[in-house]
């Protein structure tokens, strides 16, 4: 299999592609929130020392999860990561219930026995995994697929996974397996050049990820630019269609980075200055706005009133999070087993 | 014999288990390495495949992580997957997703998301295996709550337990013993089940209690016998399941007994009769008239010298002469 690189896509272009006002607002929409989502939890961390633990977040990354989901159909089954807000934020997960279990709170989506890197796990969303530990979620994806295969269901499982995760052994017997199965999987690799401090260059072997994905049988895409998110949202059209037409699975690598560390904690301080630049100059939000300005479809009045509307929404979730309680100690037996009686020393 | 028991092997029981649930739940489905076409190294999936449709009995690649994460994956979609890990030893290349995901994901999620999913796997002490293919390990899950830990030791224990784990909605890791699969047993014709979470008395007793699991169960049974004619009456309780562990069994009989000796095939430190023993030291403490007594193996790899194997394993012997140092 050879690598199809998608490029970034031009604005004179957007109106060949016959995509409706709604979809490009509503995707610019979802990029703005998961920002300002991410920078108030970044706030409350740094400034305001109201949450604990780590906290990985999406900033920078935006296009990814929101082109990738939007190309999905919301019965797709997703198994997102630790850096999963932006995930989670896309597939409409709401910020309350994602605010509420960073504060470890029983109103958050795990009532509060997750925490942010397991926030994104929201089975009525179709997100029923989001795992902390790195390259695991593709075996799991795998099961996923295999289940949504063996019921001859029309949908797909797409999993989200970092650079860093394809040097895993996880991932090599996953993307094998998921190949010699030929199972519905939609392998996203969120490429942002660093497993928290060690470059790509310095950790992989080989041409490049899509090119892994590729040698095992995939059909693979590159998105050059992945942080245009139309380049993402093609690439990721196109391999859905070829996955739900049961060819198999296929892979995608989206080339993006982090606006800031790897952790909430991390300054990020090993990066080379104009690397840095060039990619805060290559702005997802920024870029995808300025299209849509040019196009006529979105003001600079309503985009700042979007502002308003997501900081004030923030903020309410920030508050009641804060006010809401925590689940009561003897409640977190019940989550244990599905089946009853496994307290420790109760014989008597 | 009783009418509606026949006598098969502890395989047998193992297959007839797999058919039985496969035939009932089209959601139970089977793989692993060499579980299809060949039936499985040790026969217990024979015939599955024939049966059931490569759609049900899948082959896999030697890829452990990949096996038990699509088990969590499948079982995460409702269906009830019954994977196999040809050996303990190789659990270790699955462990993450054993302890870290299968054991954690329905409490991390606040109780979004069940898992029932089932582990095969089987451990080759006494089979001049080796170090590495014949570990026990059982004990270790017991640092990892949320996964049960399920030890038949005889065939009809291995038939009920394994249906119960297919049906159980929550993970269940079921381990098997090499040395018993050529073991027979009564099994009944009629279909039961054999409930998780609980021991078993396999023998009753007043003088001293007897807690084994897996093939120390043999061992603690012809332990028993012995004693017996010593006039020493042995109660002996098979744990069955080591996770959650049910200690009311263990300490109700202690009350009676007030001697306790702890025998299975962990080695000695932290092994499951640590666990036992701590239990009762800590909660029953007043009911003892005696130290209790773990007999394990040493902390030492598994030898291979066939002799060795058995000078190092737990035996009916040694048995007799933990129960003997006790009622001295």
């Amino acid at each position: 299999m050879t690598v199809e690189v998608i490029k970034e896509v031009p604005v004179e272009k957007y109106r060949d592609l016959g995509l409706g006002d709604d979809l490009l607002k509503r995707m610019l929409r979802k990029m703005l929130e998961i920002r300002r989502f991410e920078e108030m939890i970044e706030r409350l961390f740094l400034v305001e020392g109201k949450l604990l633990g780590p906290a990985h977040l999406y900033l920078g990354e935006e296009a990814v999860a929101v082109g990738v989901i939007e190309a999905l159909r919301s019965d797709d089954v997703v198994v997102s990561t630790y850096r999963g807000h932006g995930h989670a934020i896309a597939r409409g997960v709401s910020m309350e219930a994602l605010m509420a279990e960073l504060f470890g709170k029983i109103t958050g989506t795990c009532k509060g026995l997750g925490g942010s890197m397991h926030a994104a796990i929201s089975v009525k969303h179709n997100i029923p995994v989001a795992t902390a530990i790195v390259g695991s979620g593709i075996p799991i994806a795998c099961g996923v697929g295999l289940a949504l295969k063996y019921r001859k269901e029309n949908r797909i499982a797409a999993v989200f996974f970092g650079d860093g995760a394809t040097n895993t052994g996880a991932f090599h017997e996953g993307v094998n397996l998921a190949s010699v199965w030929k199972l519905p999987i939609l392998f996203i690799c969120e490429n942002n050049f660093y497993a928290l401090s060690v470059p790509h260059r310095k950790s992989f072997a080989g041409e490049s990820i899509a090119a892994r994905g590729a040698s095992y049988g995939l059909k693979s895409y590159l998105v050059e630019n992945g942080n245009d998110v139309m380049a993402v949202y093609i690439a990721a059209s196109k391999a859905a269609e070829y996955v739900r037409s049961g060819n198999g699975p296929a892979f995608i690598e989206c080339r993006t980075y982090r606006k800031k560390g790897h952790g909430v904690y991390d300054t990020a301080w090993y990066r080379p200055k104009e690397e840095v630049e060039f990619w805060i100059k290559n702005d997802p939000i920024d870029m995808f706005f300025e299209k849509l300005k040019r196009l006529g479809i979105i003001s600079e009045g309503e985009f700042r009133s979007w502002d308003k509307e997501i900081a004030s929404a923030l903020e309410k979730a920030v508050k009641e999070a804060e006010q809401a309680p925590v689940m009561p100690f003897d409640e977190m037996w019940n989550y244990l087993y599905v089946s009853e009686g496994a307290r420790y020393g109760e014989w008597r | 014999m009783a009418s509606g028991v026949r006598e098969i092997t502890y395989t047998e029981a193992l297959n007839e288990a797999l058919r039985e649930e496969m035939r009932r739940d089209d959601s139970v489905i089977v793989f692993g390495e060499d579980v299809g076409v060949y039936g499985g190294v040790y026969k217990v999936t024979k015939g599955l495949l024939e049966e059931f449709g490569p759609e049900r009995v899948l082959d896999t690649p030697i890829s452990e992580a990949a096996i038990a994460g699509a088990a969590i994956g499948a079982a995460l979609m409702g269906l009830r997957p019954v994977a196999e890990i040809m050996y303990v030893d190789f659990l270790t290349i699955s462990m993450d997703m054993l302890i870290t995901h299968a054991a954690k994901l329905r409490f991390m999620s606040g109780g979004q998301v069940k898992l029932p999913l089932v582990i095969r796997s089987q451990y080759s002490l006494g089979r001049a295996h080796g170090s590495q293919h014949s570990q026990f390990l059982a004990a270790c899950f017991l640092q990892s709550p949320g996964i049960k830990v399920v030890l038949p030791g005889t065939p009809k224990d291995a038939k009920g337990l394994l249906k119960s784990a297919i049906r159980d909605d929550d993970p269940v890791l079921f381990i098997e013993s090499g040395v018993l699969y050529r073991v027979k047993g009564p099994v009944p014709e009629e279909e039961y089940l054999t409930p998780i979470g609980k021991c078993d008395v396999k023998r009753e007793g007043n003088d001293v209690t007897i807690v084994a699991v897996s093939r120390t169960v043999i061992e603690a049974l012809k332990a028993a016998e012995e004693l017996a004619e010593h006039g020493i009456n042995a109660e002996v309780i098979d744990l069955m399941t080591i996770q959650p562990l049910d200690y009311d069994t263990i300490i109700k009989s202690v009350m009676k007994t007030n001697r306790l000796v702890i025998a299975d095939d962990s080695v000695k430190t932290c092994g499951i009769s640590s666990e036992v023993s701590a239990y009762v030291s800590e909660f029953a403490f007043d009911y003892l008239d005696a130290p209790i007594i773990r007999v394990n193996a040493p902390p030492l790899p598994v030898p291979f010298s066939p002799e060795l194997e058995r000078q190092y394993m737990v035996s009916a012997d040694k048995i007799v002469n933990a129960v003997m140092r006790l009622l001295k």
